[in-house]
This record gives C-alpha cells, sequence and structure tokens, in this order.
C-alpha cells in the first residue's frame, strides 16, 4: 500500500531521500538503508503472528455479540450450543469466572489507563453494539461459530445515545485529555483580539468516527500451566497488556507473560488488552487446555477502539499582514459513556503558531458506544486536518502564500510554555519542499487550473509531532564468539524496530550486522515502553545504546585487568569499538578473541533511559518533529471523483536511524493521510448504535491505485536535547497534516471549501459547475 | 456458518437435479459471494453443489457471429480474451473495473450476474431487512443509504445490484442460457433475468430453483464505441457509486444509434431506453447529451443519502456520451 506506483523505479523517491541524509563523520551503521533485518522471515511466512502459534490440544473460541447497543440480557438460552457437535464450553455472564467491575468513567492517568482492570461477560448489562455477550470454545473454529448462531437471546432494550450532532449540548469538560494534557489553555484574551483583528476567519469542521484496521485483527492463544499464564497475542506494548491482564484476572503481574514477536500493523488500537485476550485467559483455565480467540474483521469496529466523531472549531484573527493576533481552537469529540477517552485534538496549537492571544478547549459528549482509543497520531491527525485547512483560508483570505503565511507566524520559542525549542526546522522544511515540489507554479485562485477534464490543485500544510519518551530499559550480551544478543519487550509493528534496534548495537560495538541479533516481544525480557506515539524507536533505541555503553565499559573494565587479556595494562583513555576491535590508546585487539580469553562465558550489560516529561532536558525544552506536506490531486469535472497525482513530505526529525525504514514510516502516514482527507469513515447510525460499515469492502481505506507518486525527504538534524541518539518520533509525523494538504488541494482545484472529512464527491459535485462538452 | 453437505457435480445435469431435489441447496461456484454470506449466515445452506470444475468454462464464437460464454469462464480470463477486448471492449472495461485481481481470478460469469446487494443492513443479522427476512422492514429506508437505488426500487427495498459486468452485458444485449433437470434449457434476455423488488425483495432473480445458467451469449457487437464508465469512492477495489455503459453510432454529425445502461443506480442493471430513442437520429451535441442524460433519470428519486446519484448519474451519462462520440 506504501509502495510507488508501477512502472516508477523503486528508487526515484528514495534517491532523493538518501542525498540528504549525509553519513556523519563518524559513520556507521545508524542511518543506513539497510534492508529489513526480519524481511526474509515475513516475506517467506515465517513470522509467526499470534493466531498462527500452536500447541497440543488447542481448543477454538468464537465471540457472540450484542445485538443491541443498550439494555439488558433478559434471558440467554445456551442449551441449544452446549449440544451442538465439538462444543466445550459455552461461557456467559451467568458463568464467567468473578472480575473486579468496570471502574469509573473518567479519563483515567496514563499509568491507570493502560492497567484498569476491563472485564468481559462481567454483567447482563449491554453497554454498546456487539459488546460480547457469551463465548463458545469448540473442537475448531467453525464448530465455535456455528454453535454460536445457535445461542437465543433476549433482551431488555433501552434507549440510548447514539448521535453525536444532536447531543452537542450534554458536552462537558474532562479532567484530563489523553496523555495527561490540560484540557484548555488560555492565554491573554481572544475575545479582545479577535475584536480587533481585521481578518477573521470563524470555521467549523467535523472529523468523523474513523477505524484502525490493522491488517491482523486482534487475537489471542492463551494457555496456563499451573498459575502461569502465558498469552501469545498481537501487542503493541507488553507492559501494559500484563498489568491489564493481571487486574482483570485479579493475579500478579508476574504470573503473566506475554509473547508478540510479530505484529501485522497496530495503529494505536494494540495499546491494551481486549475481549480476545480476556476471554481466551479465562476461558483456557476453565477448560484448562489452550484457548484460542481471534476478533473477526466485523468485530474489529465495535470491540477494537476507534477514532471518535468531532467537531472543531477554528477561530483566527490576524492583521492584515497575516500575523496572528489570536487563536482559538474548540473541540467537541464524542466519547464512551463508561470510559471517557479525550483525544488530545487541540494540544498541538498550544506550540505551532506564535501569537499573543490563545485558547484550546476540549469537550466530550458521552454516546452509547465502546470507547475511543489512540489512532494514528492522537490528536495531530483530526486536529491538523481541521487546523490547517483553517490556515489555508486565512492564506487566501490575507492574500498571502500559505508559506508566507505561516513563516510569518513563526514563534521563536514555544508560545505556550515560553521555553526554547529544542530543534524546529519547520521553515526549511517548508522552503525546500516549495522547491522541490515546484510550489511557485500553483495558481493561488483556486479552480481554474484545467488539463483535459481534470481540475488540477496543489495544497501544502505544515506537520508537527510532540517527541515522547518514554522509560525503557534493554539487555545486552556478548558470547565467546562475539556474538551479541539484545534483548526487550520491545515489539516490531511492522515499523522496523528489530531493524534500527540491530543497526544501533552494531554501530556502537563496531560490530557488523550480522553479528548482532536483536529479541524482542516477550515481557520476559526487560521493559520498554513498547511502540506506540513514535516513542518506540527513540526510546528502546537510547536504552539499547545505553545499554551497549554499559556493555562495552565492562568489556574494557575486564580487558584492562584481566591476565589473559592481550590488552592487560593498557591504560589509555581514549578507547574505541570499530570494525570488530577493541582499541585501547595505541593497542588494539579482536574483539570476539579477547572475550575468548578473558570471559568464557561473556558479558551481559543493561542500560536504560527515563520517562521524556520527568527529565530536565524535557522541562527545559520544548521538543517536537517537524515536516511539510505537499499535495496535488485532480479533480474530474463531470463527476467532481479526487484523486491524487503526487505528494512529497520534507521531514526534520532529529537523526534518522535508518533511512529506508524511516521513509516508508512517513510514506504510510502519508497514505493514512489520504484516508482521512478522502475517504476513511465509519458511519454510526443513530437508531441503533451499530457501525454500519463495519467491513473492509465498505469502510475504504487507500489502495494502490489511490497513492500515486510519492516523495520523502529528510533533512539533517540532531536533536541532542532528546536523548543520547539525537533521534525524534518520526512514525506519525508523515499523518500530520497530510490530510489537510490534500483537502487544500482540493480547494486549490476546485475553489470548493468542504469542512466535513472526509472529502467524498458528493460534498463537491453540487459547487462544481458544469463545463461545456 | 452451519454446517453444510458438500458435492461436487458431473455434469450440468447432474448439478441442476442436485440443487432442485432439495429445497435448500445452492450452486456454488467461485464462492467469492456465497461463502462470506454464509460466514454471516445470511444464507444458510444445507447442501452446496460446487459447479467450478465443470467444463463451462469456454469462450466460442456463435454462428451468428457473436460469442458464447460459458457460466464457469473467470471473471479475469473474460476480461483478457482477445475477442472481447478488441470487439466488446466496454465488457472488458467493466470485468476490469470490478472488485480485485484476486477475486477476479476467482468469480465466475454466472456468480458475477447473480452476486447479492451489498446493502449493508443485508449484511447484518441484526438489522430489519426484507429481503433477508420478508416483511421484517427495510433499514436502509431511513438508514444510511448512500449507496442505494434512485431508479426501480420499492418501499420494501432500495438495494442495488452491485455488478459491472452485468452492466456492460446489459447494454451488449446478452443472452442467459439455463439448464434445469431432465436437459429443460431456456433462453432468457439479460434484462429479464433480475426482477425489482416491488413487495418481495427477496426474489431476485426469474430462475427457478435449481436452474442453472449454463453459459451467456453476446450478439455480435452493436455498431459504435464502447465505453463503460465507473463512478466509485476510490481508484480502484470500490463498488460503483454510478457506472454508464455506452454505445454511440455516429454518422456525420448524427447519432445513428445509441445504446445507455447504467449500474449502481438501481436494483438490476439499468437501461436507459428512453434515452436512447431521444438520441437516435440527434445532432451530437451537448444539448443532445444532456437530454438523454436527464431521460435516463427521469422518475429517480433520492432517499437522503444517495440524493447525490441523480445529478452524478446525469452528468456521468453526458460526459460518457461525449466520449463515446468523441473516440467515435
Ligand atoms: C470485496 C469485494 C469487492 C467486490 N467488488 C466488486 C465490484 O466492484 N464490481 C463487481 O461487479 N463485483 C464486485 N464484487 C463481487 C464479485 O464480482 C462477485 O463476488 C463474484 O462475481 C461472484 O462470483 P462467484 O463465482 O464467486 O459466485 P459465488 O459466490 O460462487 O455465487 C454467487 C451466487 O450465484 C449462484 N451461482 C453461481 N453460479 C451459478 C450458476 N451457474 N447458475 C446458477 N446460480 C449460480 C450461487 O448459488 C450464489 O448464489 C466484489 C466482491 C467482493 C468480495
Ligand atoms: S434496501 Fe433491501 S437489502 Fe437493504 S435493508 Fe432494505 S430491504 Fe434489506
Amino acid at each position: 500500500m506504501n509502495e510507488t506506483k508501477p512502472g516508477l523505479p523503486a528508487d526515484s523517491t528514495g534517491s532523493a531521500t538518501h542525498s540528504r541524509v549525509k553519513p556523519r563523520p563518524d559513520a556507521g551503521l545508524i542511518g543506513r538503508p539497510i534492508d529489513r533485518v526480519d524481511g526474509p522471515l515475513k516475506v517467506t511466512g515465517r513470522a509467526t503472528y499470534a493466531y498462527e502459534h500452536t500447541l497440543d490440544g488447542i481448543a477454538y473460541g468464537y465471540i457472540l455479540g450484542a445485538a443491541i447497543a443498550k439494555g439488558r440480557i433478559a434471558e440467554i438460552d445456551t442449551a441449544e450450543a452446549e449440544k451442538a457437535p465439538g462444543v466445550f464450553l459455552v461461557m456467559t455472564h451467568r458463568n464467567a469466572p468473578a472480575q473486579p467491575d468496570f471502574g469509573a468513567a473518567v479519563t483515567p492517568t496514563v499509568p491507570e489507563v493502560f492497567t484498569r482492570a476491563r472485564p468481559a461477560l462481567n454483567s447482563d448489562r449491554v453497554r454498546y453494539y456487539d459488546e460480547p455477550i457469551a463465548l463458545v470454545v469448540a473442537q475448531t473454529f467453525e464448530a465455535a461459530r456455528a454453535a454460536a448462531g445457535l445461542i437465543r437471546v433476549r433482551y431488555d432494550e433501552e434507549p440510548g445515545r447514539y448521535d453525536f450532532r444532536t447531543r452537542i449540548a450534554d458536552a462537558y469538560a474532562p479532567k484530563r485529555t489523553n496523555a495527561g494534557l490540560q484540557t484548555d489553555s488560555l492565554i491573554g484574551s481572544l475575545e479582545s483580539a479577535s475584536a480587533a483583528a481585521p481578518v477573521k476567519i470563524d470555521a467549523t469542521y467535523r472529523t468523523p468516527f474513523e477505524h484502525h484496521n490493522p491488517m491482523e485483527p486482534h487475537a489471542t492463544l492463551a494457555s496456563w500451566s499451573g498459575n502461569e499464564l502465558t498469552i501469545h497475542t498481537s501487542a503493541q506494548t507488553l507492559a501494559n497488556f500484563r498489568a491489564g491482564v493481571a487486574s482483570t484476572l485479579g493475579i500478579a503481574p508476574e504470573r503473566v507473560r506475554i509473547v508478540s514477536p510479530f505484529v501485522g500493523g497496530g495503529f494505536g488500537c494494540k495499546l491494551i488488552a481486549h475481549a480476545d485476550t480476556i476471554l481466551a485467559a479465562l476461558a483456557a483455565q476453565a477448560l484448562q487446555r489452550p484457548v484460542k480467540i481471534a476478533f473477526t474483521r466485523q468485530q474489529m469496529f465495535a470491540n477494537a477502539g476507534h477514532r471518535a466523531e468531532m467537531i472543531q472549531q477554528v477561530r483566527l484573527g490576524a492583521d492584515n499582514d497575516g500575523r496572528l493576533a489570536g487563536i482559538s481552537h474548540d473541540v467537541w469529540s464524542a466519547t464512551s459513556s463508561f470510559e471517557e477517552y479525550c483525544e488530545q485534538t487541540a494540544a498541538f496549537t498550544r506550540s505551532l503558531y506564535a501569537a499573543p492571544n490563545r485558547t484550546t478547549r476540549h469537550r466530550l459528549v458521552p454516546l452509547d458506544v465502546n470507547r475511543g482509543e489512540w489512532m494514528r497520531s492522537p490528536g495531530e491527525a483530526p486536529g491538523m486536518l481541521a487546523f490547517e485547512c483553517a490556515m489555508d483560508e486565512l492564506a487566501e483570505r490575507v492574500g498571502l502564500d500559505p508559506i508566507e503565511l505561516r513563516i510569518r507566524n513563526e514563534p521563536a520559542q514555544d508560545p505556550e510554555r515560553g521555553v526554547p525549542f529544542s530543534t524546529r526546522n519547520l521553515v526549511a522544511c517548508m522552503e525546500e519542499g516549495a522547491r522541490r515540489f515546484g510550489w511557485q507554479r500553483r495558481d493561488p485562485t483556486p479552480g481554474r487550473t484545467l488539463e483535459g477534464r481534470k481540475l488540477i490543485g496543489r495544497g501544502m500544510a505544515a506537520a508537527i509531532r510532540p517527541n515522547y519518551i518514554g522509560a525503557a530499559t534493554a539487555r545486552v550480551a556478548i558470547d565467546r564468539n562475539g556474538q551479541v544478543t539484545a534483548r526487550l519487550d520491545m515489539t516490531d509493528i511492522g515499523t522496523g524496530t528489530y531493524t534500527i534496534l540491530t543497526q544501533i548495537a552494531a554501530e556502537n560495538l563496531g560490530l557488523p550486522i550480522a553479528s548482532v541479533k536483536v529479541e524482542l516481544g516477550d515481557s520476559r525480557f526487560p521493559r520498554t515502553a513498547g511502540s506506540g506515539g513514535s516513542w518506540g524507536a527513540a526510546s528502546a533505541g537510547s536504552a539499547l545504546y545505553n545499554a551497549c555503553d554499559a556493555l562495552k565499559q565492562r568489556i574494557l573494565e575486564a580487558a584492562r585487568s584481566s591476565e589473559a587479556s592481550p590488552l592487560r595494562g593498557a591504560m589509555a583513555t581514549e578507547t574505541g569499538f570499530a570494525d570488530g576491535e577493541v582499541r585501547v590508546g595505541q593497542r588494539s585487539a579482536s574483539l570476539a578473541d579477547l572475550i575468548r580469553r578473558i570471559a568464557p562465558d561473556g558479558f551481559e550489560a543493561e542500560g536504560s533511559v527515563a520517562a521524556g516529561a520527568t527529565t530536565a532536558s524535557y522541562k527545559a525544552y520544548s521538543q517536537h518533529s517537524y515536516g511539510a506536506h505537499f499535495a496535488e490531486v485532480e479533480v474530474d469535472c463531470d463527476t467532481s471523483e479526487i484523486r491524487m497525482r503526487r505528494m512529497l513530505a520534507v521531514m526534520a526529525a532529529g537523526r534518522i536511524l535508518n533511512a529506508k525504514t524511516a521513509r516508508s514510516q512517513i510514506l504510510g502516514g502519508m497514505a493514512w493521510g489520504i484516508g482521512a482527507a478522502l475517504m476513511e469513515e465509519t458511519v454510526l447510525d443513530p437508531r441503533y448504535g451499530h457501525f454500519v460499515n463495519h467491513d473492509l469492502a465498505e469502510y475504504h481505506v487507500p489502495v494502490n491505485g489511490d497513492i500515486a507518486e510519492m516523495e520523502v525527504v529528510f533533512l539533517e538534524e540532531q536533536d541532542d536535547k532528546a536523548n543520547p541518539l539525537g533521534a525524534k518520533g518520526l512514525g506519525e509525523l508523515g499523518v500530520c497534516g497530510a490530510g489537510a494538504a490534500v483537502a487544500n488541494a482540493v480547494y486549490n482545484a476546485t475553489g470548493v471549501r468542504v469542512r466535513e472529512f472526509p472529502i467524498t464527491l458528493d460534498k463537491v459535485l453540487p459547487a462544481l459547475p458544469l463545463i461545456a462538452i | 456458518m452451519q454446517s453444510f453437505t458438500y458435492q461436487r457435480a458431473e455434469s450440468a445435469e447432474q448439478a441442476a437435479a442436485a440443487v432442485a431435489t432439495r429445497p435448500n441447496a445452492r450452486f456454488i461456484s467461485g464462492g467469492t459471494n456465497l461463502l462470506d454470506l454464509m460466514k454471516l449466515e445470511i444464507e444458510r445452506p444445507a447442501h452446496l453443489v460446487d459447479i467450478s470444475r465443470l467444463p463451462l468454462d469456454r469462450i466460442e464464437e456463435t454462428d451468428e457471429g457473436g460469442l458464447r460464454i460459458g457460466a464457469q469462464v473467470r471473471n479475469s480470463d473474460l476480461a483478457a480474451d482477445p475477442q472481447v477486448r478488441s470487439r466488446y471492449p466496454m465488457l472488458a472495461q467493466a470485468l476490469l473495473a470490478g472488485a480485485s485481481g484476486q477475486i477476479r481470478n476467482k468469480a465466475s460469469t454466472a456468480g458475477n450476474l447473480l452476486q447479492r446487494t451489498r446493502c449493508p443492513y443485508f449484511y447484518d443479522r441484526n438489522m430489519p431487512c426484507n429481503k433477508r427476512e420478508q416483511g421484517s422492514g427495510c433499514a436502509a429506508l431511513q438508514g444510511f443509504n448512500r449507496m442505494h437505488a434512485v431508479l426501480g426500487a420499492s418501499q420494501a427495498c432500495i438495494a442495488v445490484h452491485p455488478s459491472d459486468m452485468a452492466v456492460a452485458m446489459s447494454g451488449l444485449d446478452a443472452r442467459i442460457e439455463t439448464i434445469s433437470p431432465e436437459r429443460k434449457t431456456r433462453t432468457i434476455p439479460i434484462g429479464d433475468l433480475h426482477r425489482l423488488p416491488d413487495t418481495m425483495p427477496d426474489m431476485e432473480t426469474v430462475l427457478d430453483h435449481g436452474e442453472m445458467i449454463a453459459a451467456v451469449t453476446l450478439p455480435p457487437p452493436p455498431p459504435g464505441r464502447q465505453i463503460y464508465r465507473k463512478v466509485r469512492d476510490r481508484a480502484s477495489y470500490a463498488f460503483a457509486l454510478v457506472s454508464v455503459a455506452a454505445i454511440v453510432e455516429k454518422s456525420g454529425g448524427r447519432i445513428r444509434s445509441a445504446r445507455i445502461a447504467m449500474g449502481g443506480v438501481a436494483p438490476k442493471p439499468w437501461r436507459a431506453t428512453a434515452a436512447e430513442q431521444r438520441l437516435t437520429g440527434a445532432t451530437a451535441s451537448d444539448a443532445a447529451f444532456t437530454d438523454a442524460a436527464e431521460a435516463a433519470l427521469a422518475g429517480a428519486v433520492g432517499h437522503g443519502g444517495n440524493d447525490f446519484k441523480i445529478p452524478l448519474a446525469k452528468r456521468t451519462v453526458r460526459h460518457t456520451l461525449a466520449a463515446a462520440v468523441e473516440r467515435a
């Protein structure tokens, strides 16, 4: 999906990438565009995903979901299902093991959100459509599914709240947003600023319910050995899974082992354990045999999180030169009635542009739906879609080029925190992008560029994404043959983590890639923050980097003191590990040989990083990654079908760890930007409270044909405030602003400003004049 | 999915008999539609008769100079056939605009004609749907009906027939050959194959239980330029919002004959005969195409979410006719 169009040479876009990432003087492996080390396993089908793990005596579960969205189960008749061939167990709220109650509905604090108990089949209440109401476990998947069809249920249905747009009056302010950020911010006085501003924009945008839709659905194989539970699953963050499972089952986390070596995409919906995991664990315990459960694609929509529908009002006040006097970003979002999730949609607005008067607000409207979850750049993805369109509207109003408008509002320091930026190359990204994209050829007057019967338009938007660092530890060992093994409970969700960690360890230890093996995805390994929020590479990478430093220290100490060491007594302070050798001053020795002589059992060391938010550097500096997106679209003047022609992203995100996997990350993000702008929407039927288009035929994500030509450029950057590697969060940056660039291009093509996403053709068509034939 | 028995048919006659004698039996061909429906228990056959290996996979020229397409010819093979590509290009275009490469490799000609609607309420057993359960109501009528019909629908059902291939075949005046037990055969013009929902949306075709499609015949292609234009929400792998199959024959500045079939707008492939008549003899001009487009959509009714299909279909008819003339 992230590939360039067939026919285009594979490196026609990649070459640009490489030319910008100049090798550092101490050039090693970090940054090189090396192929994925796990690639051969994946393309030959030997990478084992959750549902593919096998054990002796596995039983298969199938979940039956509720047919109503709110009410009680008055009667559930499982007699026929229990008698069906091959059935071992039918579990409902009547016979499920006791679990803690679901806690309060508030937005929990950051640790609680991951560790709280989320029981399944715990009561006769139905809280959302398709909530699990029964689990059938049988000899085969097919037998379980067939038996589930025999369960008869009678409900006492209750009226529910499903229509977000008619319920805005129910909105309230939550205690905090996701990521523990403050709900509102206010600096200066927007009212007086707006009143005085000669140019005002007041635009309201709507973004729909959306679903993550990773290729691999949620799946779990649970097995017990005495009191020890092992869970093979598809998880982004093992520690969260472990804590959530333990508190739901009421057992100590140490008794739970989570294994997730390969993950077929997550996009934020695999940060916490879901019903597949909980029910597999409960059923495996009840049956004393391993139990495997996966969600069906349809079940993913109700049971595996979503991004909630939102309304965003953006108000900008500026002088005639486009200098902002006031910025306000108000967000109303749907949320679940039983567990808040407040996406930090306006949080980035606090850092992006200068303006003396500024406010951001988040409000929630409770509905009888499942809770929202962190989806593909939570906050920035929907927030920038709206806000960066509003900036485009302002640029047109004041008659400025959109890039010039942004340059005029470039802040000297973080406009709300009042601290300096660690690095901020937004202007450089926009200028480099403009040059490469041929931006000056764009006609700023919309609707005027016609090629054949296609209207052509170009748009751009800025990208910003905060740099998070999660606490992480890594363990690294070297054996007598000089082979290095790094272990951490980090995950590779398709992003390239195995590869970049291999590069980091190999470079730091001065060894070739082939000498390093990285093992991930097992909760027995040292704890990391997992994959999410684009913090994975920098957090786990820094921990591993530090672990390698510690290992080198141990090796050097032993090399200097050990009887058997060829470097014994070498006291020079200048040391180095390169080309498989250890050097102390003028003396050097082969690393493998050295280890064999001085430590036949090898060495092991650990290294860690602390959570970013707790560090002095994080408090002293505003840390973000930046970028600029450019898009060119064509709109059919007869049907108003919108198709991509090309896209360019110029990114400044600290040190690039692998130019190839980094580029792939950005390409994927850009594809999601196209999705958000043009096609992704889950329709919640306000009569029944269910997601209507709950499969991949009806829920549209971009396919190859929607992608067109894409180019990614990284500006050289090193953020020494961020971490020892100088790297920053990258993955989600590709989404941030990408959709707005597409939307702005559609406006430039047609002169039709659609503020309800996605921009499907029916929203453009009524305003598109007929062109003579 | 409920358990079922399975049989591999040895001959067309045997297949027809095997289904006819069991009220709850179905033919299965590529299975790309039927299996999905079975997994969701929308269809619950007790017995499947697999006809996919029957030797009905040939494309042959007919005596009258047309083509006879076996029921088992795969969509991808049909689209790649040199005769189809050169003489019936709009059929090849329609096939290639449908589904995905993988599905087209599996999908059969007959299965494509008989695929069922993609109405999302039909696909969800918890929702009222007259097509699935006669008398339960139509959830789409007041619900999410962006994909639904503006022509030929009823208060009981507003679902569309989703096929692209069938639209092109409708424009080509295809005939459906069937076989029933005891070797009874008949030929049905494609326009008569599908029924309009009226009060019985579950009755989708005129085929009897156990009547099997053996082939589709195409008469020699009519003179004129053929175009299939599919309008959809993404560049590939999406069902038609609206599609238009047009054949226009021009002589001098005038249109000698025209054929227009539409997809995505009705419960069956929709021939716009009134529009065709208006074009016959008219000067090839924007005014004539616009007039034909109006005639093609005369009597169209939107249901809220699909109101846009009416202007969209008109614009698509207009520009597809123009494109056919331009290339003619
Ligand atoms: C995700 C997705 C996207 C799709 N997109 C498109 C699209 O854009 N355009 C499009 O046109 N189609 C599309 N399709 C539909 C696809 O074309 C059909 O599923 C396919 O053509 C059905 O053929 P089959 O052989 O697999 O039929 P089956 O599933 O085997 O059968 C379908 C029905 O026909 C009956 N049947 C089959 N053969 C005979 C026969 N010889 N005689 C009597 N009855 C018979 C079966 O009993 C069954 O009821 C899509 C399908 C999917 C899953
Ligand atoms: S439109 Fe037809 S298929 Fe859809 S819900 Fe109504 S009756 Fe069922």
